[in-house]
């Protein structure tokens, strides 16, 4: 269609607006922390502090929060987000084998970063594209119908 | 939009999409080569394929009497990229880019079509078009009713397939009490998998004294293998638009919220154009379709959680906090978002609200056996071996 938007919803997604839009504001904790993670990669402590002075939240909620869900990281993440999916329908396909190569080629364990901060690697639940298992991404990129033998291939394509 | 300027826009949007219902068309078209443009398909390479057939059709100067359009699910995830053919509904498969040439030299330009392409089935049979496959004859349709069909994000096409009858029919004169009857009348219960009777949580909803109600659409759909929600979402998100404002004017409410989880990114861009096109042309927000009735929509995204797509847990997130279920009752219809009655359903229930407004709850009924309820649609392994779509009535047999 390509229209451009004329309904006003896009708001300022910047930071200093999503705090003044929010402040005293305890039910906009998920969306400003998901805001934090979006722009830093990670939830740094002194954003964490600052949210739950804005907010008007505890610090220990914000923590709470920050340690629930999967999406929000305390500690810095890899240029390069890879998922590997692990929903039955990719485990079944051979998931595990993937894993293990991604793991050895890395020299890291699932849900670390390497060193050099290339990569972060992350086992994730069913991304629903089970047609197709299994399933990587990179930066959100698909590579469908993995298999362990395809795994340096991809990764060296990633700086 | 009033009410009249709506029924003057499906006239002339309807026109455009003849020859996909097998009606006669009044414009210049003579195909409509339909691309897939779900996810499945978007995976494994459909934008390629698109570019080389828009190509190819340009090569050839068929742009004036051939249409193209980006859909969304056409249901064969594992045969994708696909690509349909109207006015027959050919049905062609793993369709690569280079394939574009000989689909427009041989079925646009010579009307014949392509055997090679085609589905053929286990047994050997080829299963050429739409109408002749097996996996297609056996469902029944109604919260996928314009997936595969329409373009995903275009309301002209949405309002083509009488999108927003229904909610023009509400609010031009049906009572809330009358709306609510209808939904219990036909029987749909919750298809989140609770199977709640939708109706009666709607009389619960109505019944209620508050000076705030709120509307919640439950898209955290999380269950491995489980992708019915975001189909709908993707591919079809105002008929969920239509269907939560319906609801809002049920039961009292003018702001709903749609959980929809991160994991589906996607599906929540088509659901933001959806809102805005919306609002956009006065479907949505202030004095919709120049009534004094206003509901807005907001939407709100997971932050990766499985237990989210527990209701109480769902609302806790929206509110900002710690997704954890809490014990019932109180019940969201009574206590709900920020403490205030509350409607919560699932996008496949909301999906399938229009379609039982404007024929009537009857017109549903007959559908649902008598324990288990109406149509059901399912990502289940076809022949127990491929992720496809299955819509089949509820308590079918699994060995069918």
């Amino acid at each position: 269609m390509g229209a451009e938007c004329k309904c006003n919803c896009e708001q300022d997604k910047s930071l200093d607006a999503l705090f003044a839009q929010n402040k005293g504001n305890p039910n906009g904790l998920i969306v400003v922390m998901a805001a934090i993670q979006e722009s830093q990669g990670y939830l740094p402590k002194d954003y964490l502090v600052k949210t739950a002075e804005e907010l008007g939240v505890p610090l220990s909620d914000v923590y709470g929060v920050a340690t629930f869900y999967a999406a929000f990281s305390l500690r810095p993440r890899g240029r390069h987000s890879v998922n590997l999916c692990l929903g039955t329908a990719c485990y079944v396909k051979g998931a595990p084998e993937v894993q293990a190569m991604l793991e050895k080629e890395m020299g890291i364990k699932a849900g670390n970063t390497t060193e050099d901060r290339r990569f972060s690697l992350d086992l994730v639940r069913c991304l629903g594209a089970c047609g197709i298992a299994p399933v990587l991404t990179v930066n959100g990129e698909v590579y469908p119908r993995m298999s362990s033998d395809k795994v340096s291939e991809i990764i060296a394509k990633y700086e | 939009m009033n009410f009249a300027e709506l029924e003057l826009l499906r006239a002339t949007a309807k026109e455009t999409i003849k020859l996909r219902l097998g009606e006669e068309p009044t414009d210049n078209f003579k195909y409509h080569v339909l691309v897939c443009g779900g996810t499945g398909c978007i995976s494994v390479g459909c934008q390629n394929t698109l570019d080389a057939v828009q190509k190819a059709i340009e090569n050839n100067g068929l742009q004036d009497t051939v249409k193209l359009v980006v859909t969304g699910c056409m249901g064969t995830c594992e045969m994708g990229p696909v690509i349909t053919i109207f006015p027959e509904g050919y049905y062609y498969c793993r369709v690569q880019p280079e394939d574009a040439e000989e689909i427009i030299n041989s079925h646009l330009k010579e009307g014949k079509f392509v055997e090679r392409l085609c589905y053929h089935a286990p047994d050997g049979t080829v299963q050429a078009r739409k109408s002749d496959m097996v996996f297609f004859k056996k469902q029944k349709r109604n919260a996928l009713r314009n997936c595969g069909l329409i373009n995903q994000t275009s309301l002209e096409e949405y309002i083509a397939m009488d999108g927003f009858k229904a909610l023009s029919k509400v609010l031009q004169g049906m009572a809330p009490q009358e709306v609510v009857d209808e939904v219990k009348k036909s029987g749909l219960r919750g298809r989140g998998g609770a199977g709640f009777p939708t109706g009666v949580k709607w009389q619960f909803v109505l019944d209620q004294k508050a000076d705030q109600k709120y509307i919640v659409c439950n898209g955290d759909e999380g269950d491995p293998g489980a992708f019915m929600d975001r189909s709908v979402l993707e591919d079809d998100p105002y008929s969920v638009v239509e269907a939560m404002t319906l609801g809002g004017y049920a039961v009292g409410a003018n702001k709903g919220f749609a959980y929809i989880r991160m994991e589906y990114p996607r599906a929540i861009d088509h659901f933001n154009k959806a809102l805005c096109r919306a609002r956009e042309v006065g479907l949505l927000g202030n004095n919709i379709m120049g009534t004094d009735f206003s509901f807005d929509i907001e939407i709100r995204v997971g932050a990766g959680a499985f237990v989210c797509g527990e209701e109480t847990a769902l609302l806790a997130s929206i509110e900002g906090r710690r997704g954890e279920p809490r014990p019932r009752p109180p019940f969201p219809a009574v206590s709900g978002l920020f403490e205030k009655p509350t409607v919560i359903n699932n996008v496949e229930t909301w999906a399938s609200i229009c379609p039982i407004i404007i024929n009537g709850g009857d017109w549903y009924a007959p559908w649902v056996p008598k324990r288990a309820k109406a149509p059901r649609y399912s990502p289940w392994p076809a022949e127990l071996k491929i992720p496809v779509w299955w819509k089949f009535p509820w308590a079918s047999p699994c060995g069918k």
